[in-house]
Order: structure tokens, then C-alpha cells, then sequence
């Protein structure tokens, strides 16, 4: 099951090419990026791990894909996104945030049945991948 | 600009039909906007002329190949790695503003900014400090052109363990994997960066142009001054030019003469005494020509004359 998430989530992945001209875009505006990695794919996981130091003051997507590139070939079968940070007053939040990595093999989900007091069932989701421990799940 | 050398390149490994396609060069020239650039270094710069000419060089290589780019006769990016050697201010700064400026109007670099650094901004002070540091500012002068100034600090020949050598190491790795993404200049003096490329044969191999800068003679230096002046809107009495002269001769005997950045120095002084003349002689009577007109007065009020020291309490360490 294909993950998606942040703000090209209805669109195919991206490709090299398009990746560069979105971190483009942001750098025009003058937002400070930085590469994002995890492998709990749960939809609620907010607290990815960084990769290296957010980047302040670039000019060029080129440094931006060196980190990029530098964390896919460290982490191949982990999520990688980018984010852009808009310290603009009033906006001070992410701007952007999209995937640029993914693992081959994606489990999916599954649904969880809880028994609560008074026939309850609560309902909640599981992804396969986090049975096994962090750092062997894909 | 000469057409030969894109006629005879051509010849080598074309098929017969193409090889008399006529070349415009001089459209591709005029489109790239870099006679405007080389003129204004022609205009602005005084002297430097083997600088000039190498400028012309790199720009001639770059818009050929971008030519032959539009015949699908591919060439390998050439490396545009430079060294500026020379004494201070010689212009060596300023050179590389105005080659970011013209590799970027030559699709060279695709932003075309100048990021200057030195050892400090590279180079960490504990363990594991370096990489990131250096990265960083590799990060920042993608794009463009980053200017290493003072780049023989970077090694230190008499301690093995410092943490220059790892940031000379990722130095050359970007130098060598991504020539397309940054230009690196080193700047220094002549003697010390020779001695940095003999202890890093790496680095030296890398770097396709070394471009030295002369010092100026004093003509330059007096229409280097005038230009200065200009620029602010002041200018030299008619005789002031003689006086600033006779400074000039007398000023580069003495310890720490910097060209041009000693000339900027000179002319500041001139222009405080300039004012404090104004300020305390007869205020009426006053006209836009005494507050633009450097008297020659305000040279010789210079330390330098009198008692043939220079114009500051203590001498500094470079420069002045």
C-alpha cells in the first residue's frame, strides 16, 4: 500500500527532476529546508528523525538534493521527505512537505479491533512493518 | 571574438554535410550579455591586463562550448577551478564578483552568487566540528562561485592533526563530483599559496587556472584614486593630483602598502581632513565645489609627509 502524505500526496512520486524544481520554488521564497527520515509509517508519526541540520541561506536546489541523495543512500528502504519552513510573521510554519524516498515494499495496514466496556469496539490501525523493531522494517 | 576554433574543433568529428553550417558567434556573444561584463571590467578595473586577458579566456572557452552545445558536439564541462594569486589588494575580490557575474551570464553557474569565506567559516574547532561546517558552506555556494580567501590556512603544515586537512578533503571531493554545481576560487598570496599547492598535490591538480595579479604601478594606483573619488563624488583640486602622487611614491616605501586598499584608506583620511578643514575654516562663503574638491592640504596633512610614518597610532598587522 502505497504511503502518501504532505502536499503532492494525490500525485505519482516525484521525479530528480521535479524534486529539484519544488526545492527551487522554495528556496525563491526564501524558506529554509531540511530532510526528514523514519520508518513508522503511521499516519500520526509527526516526529521524523532530521537528517543533518535544517538548511538556511542556500541558493541552489544542488545542496539541498547532496542531502537528499546523502539520505537515501544511507537509509535506501526508510521514508525521506523535505520540508520547508516559512519563518515569514504570520506563516512560521511548514510550507511544504513531500516524500521524496520510499521504501520498495510498503505492508500496509492493518485493523485493529479493541474490546471496550459495553460492547464497545474500538477501532485503530496497525502498519505491518512496525511488528518488526525500528531499523529492520523494510 | 575569432571563429577559428570552433570551425577547426568541428572538422575533427563532424560528418562532411554539417561542417559548413555558417556560426554566428558573434549573436551567441551579444546574446550572453558578456561584452557588457568584460567592458565593465575593462572600465572599472584599472591595469590588471593579464587578468583581463585570462577573464577573456575562460569566457571565449565557455561560449564556444555553449555553441557547440547547440550542434550536439559534447564536451566534457570544463573545470573552472581558480587560484588568484597576488599581494593585498590587487583586486582579487573583486575579480571574482565579476566572474561569478559572467559564469552565470554564461550558463556556467546557475545562480550566479559569490559566497567568500575563509578558514574560519570551514574549518571546525573540535572533533567532528569540520564536516558539517565545510558542507555547509559548500551548500551555501552551490549555484555559484565560493571564494576562499587566505586558502593556505586551510593547512598547517606543522600540526598533523588539524582539522584543515579534513575540510581540504571534502573540498576536493565536491570539486571533483560536482563541477557542475560550484566553482571554487582560492585567493592568496603568491609565495604561501605556491607552497600550499606543493603540500596538496590534490588540490593543485585540480585547479585549471591560476591566475596571478601584478601589483599596480603608480599611474594605476593615482587613476585607481581618481576613479575612487569619483565614484563618491569627490574630486582633486588640480594640483592635488601632484601631491597625491608624490604621497603615493612615499607611501609605498613605507611597511604595509596594499595597492589599491591602501589607496581607499588614504583617500578616506583625506576626505576626514576635507571635512574637518570645512568644519573649522570660515563656514560662509562656501559652495558645492569646496565640499566635493579634495585640496592638496588634505594629502599633506598626512603623517606620511611629516614625519614619514604612517597615518594610525600603531602599525596593523597586514594592510593599512
Amino acid at each position: 500500500m502505497k504511503i502518501t502524505q504532505g502536499t503532492f500526496s494525490f500525485l505519482p512520486d516525484l521525479t530528480d527532476e521535479q524534486i529539484r524544481a519544488q526545492i527551487d520554488y522554495c528556496l525563491r521564497n526564501g524558506w529554509a529546508l531540511n530532510v526528514e527520515f523514519t520508518d513508522d509509517p503511521h499516519p500520526r508519526n509527526t516526529y521524523w528523525e532530521m537528517w543533518g541540520l535544517p538548511m538556511f541561506d542556500l541558493k541552489d536546489a544542488a545542496g539541498v538534493m547532496l542531502e537528499v541523495n546523502a539520505c537515501r543512500k544511507a537509509y535506501p528502504n526508510h521514508y525521506v521527505k523535505v520540508n520547508a519552513y516559512d519563518s515569514t510573521k504570520g506563516r512560521e510554519t511548514v510550507a511544504i512537505s513531500f516524500i521524496v524516498n520510499r521504501p520498495k515494499k510498503e505492508p500496509g495496514f492493518g485493523l485493529v479491533r479493541q474490546e471496550a466496556p459495553g460492547r464497545t469496539i474500538r477501532y485503530t490501525i496497525h502498519s505491518y512493518a512496525t511488528d518488526k523493531p525500528e531499523g529492520d522494517r523494510y | 571574438m575569432n571563429e577559428k576554433p570552433t570551425d577547426t574543433l568541428d572538422r575533427a568529428q563532424t560528418p562532411a554535410s554539417r561542417e559548413d553550417t555558417p556560426i554566428d558567434l558573434e549573436a551567441a556573444f551579444r546574446d550572453a550579455n558578456v561584452q557588457e561584463v568584460l567592458d565593465k571590467l575593462d572600465r572599472e578595473l584599472v591595469g590588471l591586463k593579464p587578468v583581463k586577458a585570462r577573464i577573456r579566456e575562460v569566457a571565449a572557452l565557455l561560449l564556444v562550448d555553449r555553441v557547440r552545445k547547440g550542434f550536439d558536439l559534447t564536451a566534457g564541462t570544463p573545470s573552472l577551478h581558480m587560484s588568484f594569486t597576488g599581494n593585498p589588494g590587487t583586486g582579487k575580490t573583486t575579480v571574482a564578483v565579476r566572474m561569478a557575474e559572467i559564469l552565470h551570464r554564461l550558463g556556467y553557474v546557475r545562480k550566479g552568487h559569490l559566497v567568500a569565506v575563509t578558514r574560519d567559516d570551514l574549518v571546525g574547532q573540535y572533533i567532528g566540528h569540520t564536516a558539517p561546517k565545510t558542507k555547509e558552506v559548500l551548500k551555501r555556494a552551490m549555484g555559484g562561485v565560493l571564494f576562499i580567501d587566505e586558502a593556505y590556512y586551510l593547512y598547517r603544515a606543522e600540526n598533523e592533526r588539524d582539522y584543515g586537512q579534513e575540510s581540504i578533503e571534502i573540498l576536493l571531493q565536491v570539486m571533483e563530483n560536482q563541477r557542475d554545481d560550484l566553482v571554487v576560487i582560492l585567493a592568496g598570496y603568491r609565495d604561501r599559496m605556491e607552497k600550499f599547492f606543493q603540500s596538496n598535490p590534490g588540490m593543485a591538480s585540480r585547479i585549471a587556472h591560476h591566475i596571478d595579479f601584478p601589483d599596480y604601478s603608480l599611474d594605476e594606483l593615482i587613476e585607481i584614486g581618481g576613479l575612487m573619488l569619483a565614484r563618491d563624488q569627490y574630486r582633486f583640486s588640480p594640483d592635488a593630483v601632484a601631491v597625491f602622487r608624490d604621497y603615493l611614491v612615499r607611501r609605498m616605501n613605507l611597511p604595509h602598502f596594499a595597492n589599491a586598499r591602501s589607496v581607499r584608506n588614504a583617500l578616506d583620511r583625506c576626505r576626514m581632513r576635507q571635512a574637518v578643514r570645512l568644519f573649522d575654516g570660515v563656514r560662509s562663503n562656501m559652495t558645492v565645489k569646496d565640499l566635493v574638491t579634495v585640496t592638496p592640504a588634505d594629502i599633506l596633512a598626512s603623517r606620511v609627509f611629516k614625519d614619514g610614518t604612517l597615518d594610525m597610532d600603531k602599525p596593523p598587522p597586514r594592510g593599512a
